[in-house]
């Protein structure tokens, strides 16, 4: 009976965060549809513009999973990216081994990471504190100035439309039939995302990470071998970093060291507003993904709106954020009673 | 021979011995680039040379750490809004002090006015802070990440995404100094911050509460002290601490710039408290400690920037610095060298 109590509680925070998108949504369509915002476009530019931040969305959920944190994320992101531009554009080397190399830099990036919070049991927090300035600094060691992508293989997989046949196109003055379309940085962000869903759900080592996660002592006694567990987690948030970092690449084709500012807020947000528990041992990446997006549509709401800065996002998000982390604590305390 | 290994031994095992050790290495490693980093002229009437400038520019920090150890001590987390604070701080004495233009040469308001506001802003941010963190049982990372990322958002609003400049002579004495007198003012702030804290903990049982608390909220709960009072009590203190740290900041620069002021300084601070012999995980704290802690940041910062690292690539090594010290300090580690020694010594009797 307590489970259950339990379940419901988390099935009524997806709920809200699901309620309040869809609230969102329909209140932006009734308040800009004369600016065209009930287009299905506007609903997919969601995707498109957040591709990156999904798949970083997706890593951090399983790492708040096992009760950890990972605040680099921004940092590795920049690095990423300037990684990316610096390789293609300076050095010439191809857009796949660049690729490949940055991929790898966030594998070891999320080992060094993992070993340190794993195996030495530092504070998660310190050591990706100390990560996302590290990975800043390097962004600058690297490059100082701004350098824009401009590999062809690159900027094709950047700027490939998958037209959306069925949803039915418009004709605009040209005579020209456009469709809705989605660039292929969203299709993998949803593969992945799908991805991490599975393992979550459906695998051994998706389960230990929430035995882990839920009570490490009693994971421990369990047989579970919790060390390795979380050292695996990081690495792969770290790959799933350096990944979404590239999908982020692709949307901006540049490389800058001020990239990516606050991006570890918004993924941290994303997930929290979804229903993952900052304690740990419970969370949903289809939550985080309704994190995303109404992080998305507060972006929309403010580009729409015209006249408020672009630091309201942010404020905006961080109140969300708030708000959510509140009512975690309250249900928290509620279930204590 | 003996009665010296004894002293050695003795010396090295007090606390505040590693952040010394590390600020002569950090201030000597300088002689070898710079032989005059120790000169001191007077120039202006005020005192100038590397060393001077290194005590100078620490102040914000110092303030800054102090405010930190409290925090640490008290509830084992950090709190990362201080850089954020202290622009919100800034922005809001230039803003009262401008009263809302954008460049004036002389007080719209009266000076004391800006200086509480920014104080009050300072406290009002650590309020916030301590609620989540004291009330709502919030880890302190996640709880000051909202401020982090919100904070220079609000002082830019404040200050309408533009800096604003405040072209006051006496606006400028904070932050540099005051006429007659040769040191800069910043140093005095931050000594009066010092000495103040360190009486509160002494003369009151403040300090005695703050350990306990860090040591075991829960013991410390049941013994009858506050635990969760004392611990937003150390946030509110650290928003004051990083409010002052904002203003002499801001002066500094006779302006509030939201991007720029206190930037990467939260690695500094808790680099600081870190390097002061503090554990990251509460408890027993050494303000001195955190005070040595960070003079020996910005001395490595000069460093640095004397050997020609540009301010966005400094974290790198700081961070390297952060990590390696954490590390040392983590009783995992300590195990680890433990098993292996014994280990090897397993390995020799067998062989």
């Amino acid at each position: 009976m307590k489970n259950r109590g339990k379940t419901d509680g988390k099935i009524f925070l997806l709920m809200i965060t699901i309620a309040l998108f869809v609230t969102m949504y329909i209140a932006g369509i009734i308040i800009f549809n004369s600016k065209g915002f009930a287009k299905p476009q506007v609903f997919l530019n969601l995707f498109i513009s957040n591709a990156g931040l999904i798949v970083i969305a997706a890593g951090m959920t399983m790492v708040m999973i096992t009760g950890g944190i990972d605040i680099s994320v921004g940092s590795v992101v920049a690095l990423a990216c300037m990684m990316l531009a610096w390789m293609m554009e300076v050095k010439g080397i191809g857009a796949v081994p660049a690729l490949l190399t940055v991929l790898v830099m966030g594998i070891f990036f999320g080992l060094a990471q993992g070993f340190f919070i794993a195996y030495l049991k530092i504070q998660p927090f310190i050591v990706t504190l100390a990560g996302m300035f590290f990975a800043r600094g390097m962004t600058a060691i690297i490059s100082q100035e701004m350098i824009s992508v401009k590999n062809e293989l690159f900027l094709k997989w950047a700027k490939s439309k998958i037209n959306l046949t069925f949803l039915g196109g418009t004709v605009n003055k040209k005579g020209v039939v456009n469709y809705p379309f989605l660039y292929p940085s969203v299709i993998i962000a949803l593969v992945v995302l799908v991805l991490v869903f599975v393992a979550l759900k459906y695998t051994k080592f998706g389960r230990t990470i929430y035995a882990v996660g839920g009570n490490e002592q009693s994971a421990l006694m369990m047989g579970l071998n919790v060390k390795r567990t979380k050292l695996l987690v990081y690495v792969i948030n770290g790959f799933l970093c350096a990944l979404g970092g590239f999908l982020f690449c692709l949307n901006t084709c540049a490389g800058f060291v001020e990239q990516a500012k606050g991006f570890e807020m918004e993924a941290i947000a994303s997930a929290v507003i979804g229903g993952t528990l900052l304690s740990g041992g419970v969370g949903n990446v289809f939550g985080s993904l309704f994190g995303v997006l109404i992080k998305g549509t507060i972006e929309t709401f403010i580009t729409f709106q015209g006249t408020l800065s672009s630091w309201w996002t942010k404020i905006t998000i961080a109140a969300l954020l708030a708000f959510f982390i509140l009512l975690q604590s309250l249900f928290a305390k509620a279930k204590e009673k | 021979m003996n009665k010296l290994i004894v002293f050695v031994k003795k010396l090295t095992g007090t606390r505040l011995f590693l952040p010394l050790f590390c600020l002569v290495l950090v201030l000597l490693s300088n002689l070898i680039k710079t032989p005059t980093f120790f000169q001191v002229t007077i120039k202006n009437g005020v005192l100038y040379g590397y060393i001077i400038d290194v005590i100078n520019r620490a102040s914000d920090l110092v303030i800054l750490s102090v405010g930190m150890t409290m925090v640490v001590a008290a509830s084992g987390g950090t709190d990362i809004s201080v850089g954020a604070v202290m622009s919100v701080a800034g922005a809001v004495c230039c803003y009262i002090l401008a009263g809302g233009l954008q460049t004036v040469n002389e007080f719209q308001n009266p000076y004391i006015l800006g200086v509480l506001a920014a104080v009050f802003a300072g406290m009002l941010c650590g309020c916030f802070n301590g609620f989540l963190v004291a009330k709502m049982k919030i880890q302190p990372m996640v709880a000051t990440l909202i401020l982090f990322t919100a904070g220079r958002g609000m002082a830019q609003l404040i200050t309408r995404g533009q800096i604003t400049y405040i072209r006051v002579e006496s606006y400028k004495m904070l932050g540099a100094s005051i006429p007659g007198i040769p040191v800069p003012t910043p140093v005095f702030v931050a000594l009066l911050v010092v000495i103040l804290t360190y009486v509160l903990l002494k003369k009151t049982t403040l300090g005695l509460y703050i350990q306990t608390v860090g040591i075991n909220s829960r013991a410390s709960r049941l013994m009858g002290i506050k635990s969760s009072r004392i611990i937003f009590l150390s946030y509110v203190f650290c928003g004051l601490c990083a409010g002052v740290s904002g203003l002499v900041a801001s002066s500094r620069i006779y302006s509030a710039d939201a991007n720029n002021i206190g930037l990467n300084l939260e690695l500094d601070a808790i680099l600081a408290v870190a390097l002061g012999g503090n554990s990251l995980g509460g408890g027993k704290f050494s303000l001195l400690g955190s005070v040595i802690g960070a003079y020996t940041i910005q001395a490595l910062s000069t460093t640095l920037y004397a050997m020609g690292v540009s301010p966005d690539q400094i974290p790198v090594y700081k961070a390297i610095v952060v990590v390696i010290i954490v590390a040392l300090q983590s009783t995992e580690l300590k195990k680890m060298a433990k098993r292996f020694q014994t280990g090897r010594e397993a390995g020799k009797r067998v062989a």
